[in-house]
């Protein structure tokens, strides 16, 4: 038996995500709020997104789930801090053609977020990776029925 | 026939996954196929394939005669009374929906009630939360002991004279708890109450006499006890089957068809529309054929073997929480666990990494996991192909997933 293929998917920043979550927690001063689940896993998502004059604010989450979509969670809401809507919007589907194995954008700075990149290849774990953000890019693309 | 030679008959077993030889301990959700229902299925096609109860010609003779004859395999499997007891429909979901949707829907009425438990798969506890909506019906749910087992004592204070159907799992897939079905069906009998047994995961494991657990209706699906996908079989009591309208119009079922009224085909017809499910239910006769050569009994032993091996495994390691009841005697062969600290998804893919299939998630009984107060479990589940040495690998797999997860970072 053999853990080396599954350095692959568990990178140490993944695990240092997973481990020590960075957002972690409920926005008191939200006005964006998604709650997201994978069915067939049963993993779940509480995303509070502060989003001003187009620009998100803050972001935290809280959830429940495998070390993947904790890991992707986090990452993903430090990211999005800061960005424009349409900025956050694009990362989303950045992160969607990474999932799919695609050749994307050198000129994008994913930071922490390449450590997913390994994810492409464990076809039944890219659901967990996209949960986050799924619920972010539902919460900045339609505001009106995401906002509570 | 031991493990080992059963093992032989399926050659999907014999195979490499990560490097690593296979590990199949996912049965709870789908069995491995034999060779012998592979072959079952390729022989129809190759060479009796027509569709039944039509034909005048030769092909259509041979296929009805495979396709009626897989029911009579499957009356003598279950000890049905009659062939005309036993409708093959698609499989658990699809019977326990044709319960809901005809006895159901010209039995209860308003204030009536209907009791499933917490325990249940999804596929028990939605056709009777529509009809419940539908009808204005109440849905009772019987507690569960602290071990995941049933007692008879709740069960008895939930049914009550307005009971008009009791809808009960015969083993559980999360906990392998075994539920005591014959004398449920007493109690609910005493209330003048039907009684629906989801048999998806007995039917494989277990000797079934329909006759002498006295249910009325029970649900099975041929993919979890080594046939093809696509094919169940509802059993029904004659008398009860006979009052039931069809749910699905058109095919098969028809006898006479008149421009704004039309006729039924008798029982057990009358609930298979379209086309039937011809090759699997041969494909099903044929597993039917190759589980009773083994023998239920020796399955049910090995099974119960397997798994208490396992427990006294699995306990071994530190930090792991198995769910349902602890004495192996009470339960069916398959084991819901988790690991401190490891998320079951990561458990999952550690294992994959290592050849070795189980299944993480909530597994269809999401009630059930709120009971549990987990979001997910991962669960090993076995079947006859299993043996000693898998269970394991299993525990080695597990070392692996709480070491790496552990020492990371």
């Amino acid at each position: 038996m053999s853990t080396n293929n599954l350095d692959q998917l568990y990178r140490s920043v993944i695990m240092d995500h997973y481990k020590n979550p960075r957002n972690k927690g409920v926005l008191a001063d939200n006005n964006i709020t998604i709650d997201m689940n994978n069915p067939t896993c049963g993993d779940v998502i509480h995303l509070t997104l502060q989003v001003e004059n187009d620009i998100v604010q803050n972001a935290k989450f809280e959830g429940e789930g495998c070390s993947i979509s904790m890991a992707s969670a986090s990452m993903m809401t430090q990211i999005v801090k800061g960005k424009n809507v349409n900025e956050a919007a694009k990362l989303a589907h950045v992160f969607s053609d990474l999932m799919l194995g695609k050749d994307i954008d050198d000129s994008i700075d994913l930071g922490d977020i390449e450590a997913l990149a390994g994810v492409a290849k464990f076809p039944a774990r890219i659901k967990c990776a996209t949960l986050a953000w799924k619920a972010m890019e539902k919460g900045v693309g339609n505001d009106s029925d995401a906002t509570d | 026939m031991l493990s080992k030679e059963i093992r032989n008959h399926f050659p999907i077993l014999d195979q490499k996954i990560n490097g690593h030889p296979l590990v199949y301990l996912d049965s709870a959700a789908t069995s491995q196929k034999p060779r012998q229902v592979i072959e079952a299925l390729s022989n129809y096609y190759n060479l009796d394939n027509s569709n039944v109860h039509r034909g005048v010609h030769t092909l259509g003779n041979r296929a009805t005669e495979g396709y009626e004859g897989a029911r009579e395999k499957v009356r003598k499997f279950i000890n049905a009374k009659s062939t005309e007891e036993v409708i093959f429909l698609r499989g658990t979901t699809t019977a326990l929906n044709t319960v809901a949707q005809s006895y159901g829907r010209a039995n209860v009425g308003e204030g009536d009630e209907i009791i499933i438990t917490y325990m249940e798969h999804h596929s028990n506890i939605i056709p009777w939360q529509q009809l419940a909506k539908e009808k204005g019906a109440v849905l009772k749910y019987v507690d569960l002991e602290e071990d995941g087992t049933l007692s008879l004592d709740k069960v008895r204070e939930v049914i009550t004279e307005r009971t008009k159907i009791v809808s009960i799992m015969y083993v559980s897939n999360v906990l392998g708890t075994m539920n005591p079905i014959k004398e449920i069906t007493e109690i609910a009998h005493a209330h003048g109450a039907v009684m629906v047994v989801d048999g998806a995961q007995a039917a494989p494991h277990l000797k079934i006499d329909v006759q002498q657990l006295d249910c009325d209706f029970f649900a099975f699906s041929g993919h979890k006890m080594c046939g093809p996908t696509g094919i169940g079989v509802l059993y029904g009591k004659k008398a009860l089957l006979n009052n039931m309208e069809p749910v699905e119009f058109g095919g098969e079922m028809i006898d006479f068809v008149g421009l704004y009224e039309s006729t039924w085909k008798e029982l057990p017809w009358k609930f298979e529309g379209g086309t039937p499910i011809i090759a699997g239910a041969v494909g099903l006769g044929a597993a039917i054929d190759f589980l009773e050569e083994i023998g239920l009994d020796h399955i049910e032993r090995h099974e119960h073997e397997l798994a208490g091996y396992a427990m006294e495994r699995m306990s071994e390691i530190d930090g792991l929480t198995i769910y349902g009841p602890l004495d192996p005697e009470k339960r069916a062969g398959l084991v819901t666990f988790n690991l401190d600290g490891v998320h079951p998804h990561d458990v999952a893919t550690v294992l994959d990494m290592n050849g070795i299939a189980v299944r993480a998630g909530h597994h269809c009984a999401q009630p059930l996991m709120k009971w549990l107060d987990v979001s997910s479990t991962a669960r090993a589940s076995f079947y006859i192909y299993n043996t000693e040495a898998d269970v394991d690998r299993l525990v080695d797999g597990l070392r692996i997933a709480k070491e790496y997860f552990n020492d990371v970072n």
